[in-house]
């Protein structure tokens, strides 16, 4: 519960941030809300030798402000601000009530949107949504800013085609009031979820939360959905090529029947017959 | 005890008042033992065991004690080498003549016995420096097979300790008339016969342990701060152990942020520290972490239970056989061996039986060691007898209410000194009124009807409600009976209560509190007493050299010894001070009345005195009654004659999602009798905190085990420690049945909601899956397991 010891440093500035992690290299990590990579750091299951704070930066790359029919949220956004964003309750309610369901108030108030996509961590909810809305991730580093659809972004656990010297800096979601669904099954109300499901039925979009190495999407759900399947029947195909993990919590079969289970929750009240 | 209204208003016993301890707890004014600090001192870094069961081949201490910060690194061998102590640490209960008790040192020398157990300890600048070196320390093991569960250790084919050549520890055994018991269960109507497991559970308190003990070595004297719940007997036990002298050690407890039996343990850190703090002439300190404390700190319940209910066709029993296979874990801590002892007598629970028989075998695992956990043996009887009681219920066909009235002791009449069949003499009872207050209080017929509702129409969340009618013993005495169960001390209690020269007035106290609220309940219990402000007492704790005599906080002993003493020592400073009331007066002491906290002379009401001025008078000593010594002190070391048996009904109602599994605790409703109850606010916290704890097990926790005996959920993340999020709002009642044991009528509550809310919230979950042929579930009963549940209830695949 000591972390190794490592140094720190306060960046005041995007480029200050991106500077020291191309100076530190594979050495230096951000650090947003230090909600994943605190606990990580007193296991000392990663022991980096720089942590670089960008939890104080502000500007663009905090907030929530509405485009036409995009929403754009700075990676700073913190997840009580998702949970509390008027903005979005009348443009993407989905992510309030996703954010509303991350952990407890304490997470909440630190954790971040960009901290928890970068984690890449398949338990997570907020992964799961930008996913299921077909989000655009924006991200920085040395060479510039590029953007990542949000189903490339998740390769491996806990990895993403992020590099070590960039820096995710906004979420671009479409406008989606209404339609959409999040369930998550879990023991404690601030446990991860055992299983999630976001659906989004404008966008077609399907996802799964905690059945597999990364957030997922439900593809042979979104494609029966396509095909004109019912909410049922699309549900049958929730844990289709899905790679569940086995834990105290659910072992690879039940998590598979919470996924069916939630799946067909999740389809009928966001809509689908 | 009469309360007057009065009395209550002015913070008196029975009055509902707010805790006098909770501002400086709640705001940190409190000191916990990490909060203190020593000049130069040294953190301990805890190298534990990786393994099970291994001898240590060999330790290389080199690189961690070339460290920057790291004073020394010491292994077992080393450590005992310098011979720190002379004995092993102390099991005081050792239940039979021939127990097995392995030795246990505070660091392992040549063999380790569980994962967790210490084999070398870093002594550092830091705890960043000591964390940093543990890591460096490289321990090399020759694995041995370990022995992983209960059923392993009762095979008896791997030893637990290689020296001995079966794993059993004892047998323990109240059976009076073993062929009795047997041909009522062979003549029975109706026989119900059942295995329960008493999962192991993590004790989890808010404040982790830890250590600190600072020397003075000139002197000699050594303090230990300790996160305990003992210090008396930690001091007794450390001098024990050491060899140092008893009166050189001062323990101190300060604030202590919840124990539940996982602080009333003599532990190797504790040694530790003050045997290091001795040799080195340095403070050595030590906090544990939360993942640590599941190795290292004892764990709670680890049974495998057998129960055999025998009855009439009309469901009234005729006889009761348990056999009880209870986990010790590797070693026998302070009371390891007699845990599942204190439930043995209650295996009967509030039910009046011809026959009963119990058997109690202990077995050695390679796991951390068991012992008390908030109910310890209590909890683990009230589920045996309760989850049976509803078997039979279903098997005679009629309701789990009506099977607990047709076999409660007396009929569910008021009872005084009941002999039970284990021969224990129950003080006062009455069973009846707190079944109709529960289910009045639930509406258990409204709910009955809703659920009968949901089962017609297929409900995907369906209700289940589950009763338990629960009886427990608390505070452990007289003295001499507790010789006779082999227990290594005694059940008395001790108080100190003097009125100080300005009228105020000090309270020393030997049980000490680690939550429960003591400042203020015996603050109103001098108020009652002497007819003066709670705000005018002031009550010492924690600390021997403050209250030099005590027997601690355990086993919902405080109130109904310790807070009787502190009573009776109350009323002899009031004896005193009447005859010197009588004194001025010059009257008769028998003349003088105490009215209100004043002193008067019968039908002279202009003559009076109030107690507090008295306090004066004795200091100054300059006109006292001839022979009388100064001062207004007076002390008692109360030994009561009995056992309290406190008792309640609990009702708890579940919603349970079929689909998914998940269970969902909807309603508690909690009717307890405690007997005359001092400040009914704390009791109604005991209760909250107590069935919290006890819905935990049926629900949620679980220490589990790999089969090469590590613990795979030693972090809070996946050892599931129930929020307020989970929990209903528990509605509470009460009866009041004073207890025959003690003046002040009073019964132990710091662990009935516990012994009460596993077995009711089970029963629930069991009585909801009842339409699909459910009679048992094994806790906790995890999402997944109740869905395993009913799909193999339903005999398909989900
Ligand atoms: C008790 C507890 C309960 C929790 N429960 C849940 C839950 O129920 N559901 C859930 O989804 N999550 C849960 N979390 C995790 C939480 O949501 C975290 O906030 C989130 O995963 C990480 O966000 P952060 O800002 O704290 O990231 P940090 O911990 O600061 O960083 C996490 C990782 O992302 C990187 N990173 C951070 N920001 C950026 C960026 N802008 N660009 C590139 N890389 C970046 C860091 O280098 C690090 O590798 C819980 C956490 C805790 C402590």
């Amino acid at each position: 519960m000591i972390p190794a010891a490592f140094d720190y440093i306060r960046a005041t500035s995007a480029e200050e941030a991106l500077a020291a992690l191309t100076e530190h290299g594979d050495d230096a990590k951000l650090m947003a809300g230090g909600q994943s990579l605190i606990p990580l750091m007193r296991y000392r299951l990663v022991t980096p030798g720089v942590v670089v704070d960008i939890g104080n930066l502000d500007g663009d790359l905090r907030g929530i402000s509405v485009n036409g029919d995009t929403v754009r949220i700075g990676a700073l956004t913190r997840h009580t601000e998702l949970e509390h964003s008027a903005e979005l309750e009348a443009t993407c309610p989905l992510l309030n009530h996703v954010a509303s369901l991350v952990g407890d108030p304490a997470v909440r108030h630190r954790g971040t949107l960009g901290g928890s996509l970068a984690h890449a961590d398949p338990a997570s909810d907020l992964p799961a949504a930008v996913l299921a809305l077909g989000a655009t991730l924006v991200a920085r580093g040395p060479g510039g800013e590029r953007e990542i659809a949000a189903s490339d972004f998740f390769t491996g656990f806990l990895e993403s085609v992020l590099a070590p010297d960039e820096m995710l800096t906004e979420v671009r979601v479409p406008v989606t009031a209404d339609g959409w669904n999040y369930q998550k099954f879990n023991r404690r109300a601030q446990d991860w979820a055992i299983v999630g499901v976001a659906v989004c039925r404008g966008g077609r979009g399907v996802s799964l939360v905690n059945m597999g190495p990364t957030p997922m999407r439900a593809s042979a759900v979104e494609e029966a959905v396509a095909g004109g399947a019912t909410a049922a029947e699309a549900a049958a195909h929730a844990a289709d090529e899905t790679d569940p993990p086995n834990d105290l919590n659910g072992d690879a079969d039940y998590r598979s029947h919470l996924a069916r289970v939630l799946t067909r929750r999740a389809l009928e009240a966001a809509g689908f017959a | 005890m009469a309360v007057t209204d009065d009395t209550t208003r002015a913070g008196g016993i029975g009055a509902r008042m707010l805790r006098k301890e909770d501002g400086k707890l709640v705001t940190g004014e409190a000191e916990f033992v990490d909060d203190i600090h020593a000049p130069g001192e040294l953190w301990m870094g805890m190298v534990r065991s990786t393994v099970a069961h291994a001898r240590i081949a060999a330790i290389d201490t080199s690189g961690a004690a070339s460290m920057p910060g790291v004073q020394s690194v010491l292994t077992g061998a080393q450590l005992a080498d310098m011979e720190l102590w002379v004995a092993p640490l102390p099991c005081a209960w050792p239940v039979t003549d021939d127990m097995v008790n392995p030795p246990h040192w505070p660091v392992a020398t040549d063999m380790v016995h569980h994962v967790g157990e210490l084999v070398a300890v870093v002594l550092a600048e830091s705890r960043f420096a000591a964390a940093d070196a543990i890591e460096h320390v490289i321990v090399e093991y020759e694995s041995q097979p370990p022995v992983a569960t209960v059923e392993q250790a009762m095979a008896d084919v791997d030893h637990a300790h290689l020296e001995h050549s079966t794993n059993k520890a004892y047998t323990w055994a109240i059976d009076p008339d073993p062929d009795g018991t047997q041909a009522a269960i062979a003549a029975a109507a109706h026989v119900v016969s059942a295995r329960f497991v008493q999962q192991r559970l993590i004790p989890v308190a808010i404040e982790p342990r830890g250590v600190l003990a600072v020397p003075s070595p000139m002197g000699g004297d050594i303090t230990l701060y300790s996160t305990t719940q003992v210090p008396h007997v930690l001091r007794v036990m450390v001098a024990a152990t050491t060899g140092l002298p008893e009166q050189k050690l001062r323990v101190i407890a300060p604030a202590v942020g919840g124990g539940f039996g996982a602080k009333l343990n003599v532990n190797p850190d504790e040694i530790l520290a003050v045997a290091l703090s001795h040799r080195l002439g340095r403070a050595v300190r030590w906090t544990e972490t939360r993942s640590e404390a599941a190795g290292s700190t004892h764990q709670g319940r680890g049974q495998i239970q057998h129960v055999e209910l025998a009855s009439d066709a009309d469901g009234k029993l005729t006889a009761i056989r348990v056999k009880i296979d209870a986990d010790m874990g590797a070693y026998m801590t302070l009371l390891t061996p007699g845990v599942p002892l204190l439930g043995s007598f209650l295996y009967h629970g509030v039910y009046d039986t011809p026959k009963f028989s119990f058997t109690c075998e202990g077995w050695f695992t390679n796991r951390t060691p068991t012992d008390a956990y908030r109910g310890a043996g209590r909890p683990e009887a009230s589920y045996a007898i309760e989850r049976a009681m509803d078997m039979l219920a279903y098997e005679v066909g009629i309701g789990t209410d009506e099977i607990r009235r047709r076999n409660y002791i007396n009929g569910g009449e008021p009872f005084e000194m009941w002999e039970n069949p284990a021969g224990l003499s129950f003080d006062s009872g009455h069973y009846g009124p707190t079944l109709d207050r529960a289910l009045e209080l639930a509406d258990v017929a409204g709910l009955r009807a809703e659920q009968q509702r949901r089962r017609e129409t297929g409900a995907i969340r369906q209700l289940g409600i589950g009763l338990c009618t629960y009886v427990e013993i608390c505070g452990l005495a007289p003295s001499r009976a507790l010789g006779g169960l082999n227990y290594g001390a005694g059940g008395w209690e001790h108080a100190t209560v003097r009125i100080l020269p300005t009228g105020k007035v000090e309270v020393v106290s030997g049980s000490t509190p680690h939550g429960q609220g003591h400042e203020t309940s015996w603050s109103q219990i001098i108020a009652t007493k002497m007819g003066i402000s709670p705000d005018d007492v002031t009550v010492l704790h924690s600390d021997t050299a403050l209250s030099p005599l005590g027997l601690d906080t355990y086993g919902s002993r405080s109130l109904s010894v310790g807070g009787v003493a502190i009573a009776m020592a109350a009323d002899k400073v009031i004896e005193k001070a009447r005859k010197i009331a009588a004194h001025q007066f010059e009257a008769a002491p028998e003349d003088v009345e105490f009215v209100d906290g004043s002193f008067s002379v019968a039908g002279t009401p202009s003559k009076s005195v109030h107690i507090q001025e008295l306090g004066f008078a004795a200091f100054t000593a300059h006109d006292l009654p001839d022979g009388m010594e100064p001062n207004l002190q007076e002390q008692v070391s109360f030994d009561p004659p009995n056992f309290a048996f406190p008792f309640g009904t609990h009702v708890a109602v579940v919603e349970i999602d079929e689909d998914t599994g998940g269970v969902e605790l909807i309603g508690y409703y909690a009717v307890d009798d405690c007997g005359n109850q001092v400040n009914p606010l704390i009791v109604e916290g005991q209760i909250h905190g107590g069935v919290v704890q006890g819905a935990a097990q049926a629900l949620y926790e679980v220490a589990v085990y790999d089969d090469d005996a590590n613990i795979i959920n030693p972090s809070l993340m996946n050892y599931l420690v129930p929020s307020a999020a989970e929990m209903p709002s528990i509605v509470t009642d009460s009866t009041c049945t004073p207890s025959t044991t003690n003046p002040l009528g009073v019964k132990g509550v710091g662990e009935a909601g516990t012994i009460g809310s596993a077995a009711a919230v089970i029963n629930a979950v069991v009585d909801a899956l009842r339409p699909h042929g459910v009679t048992d579930i094994e806790m906790p009963a995890s999402p997944m397991r109740v869905r395993r549940t009913i799909e193999q209830a339903d005999g398909g695949a989900s």
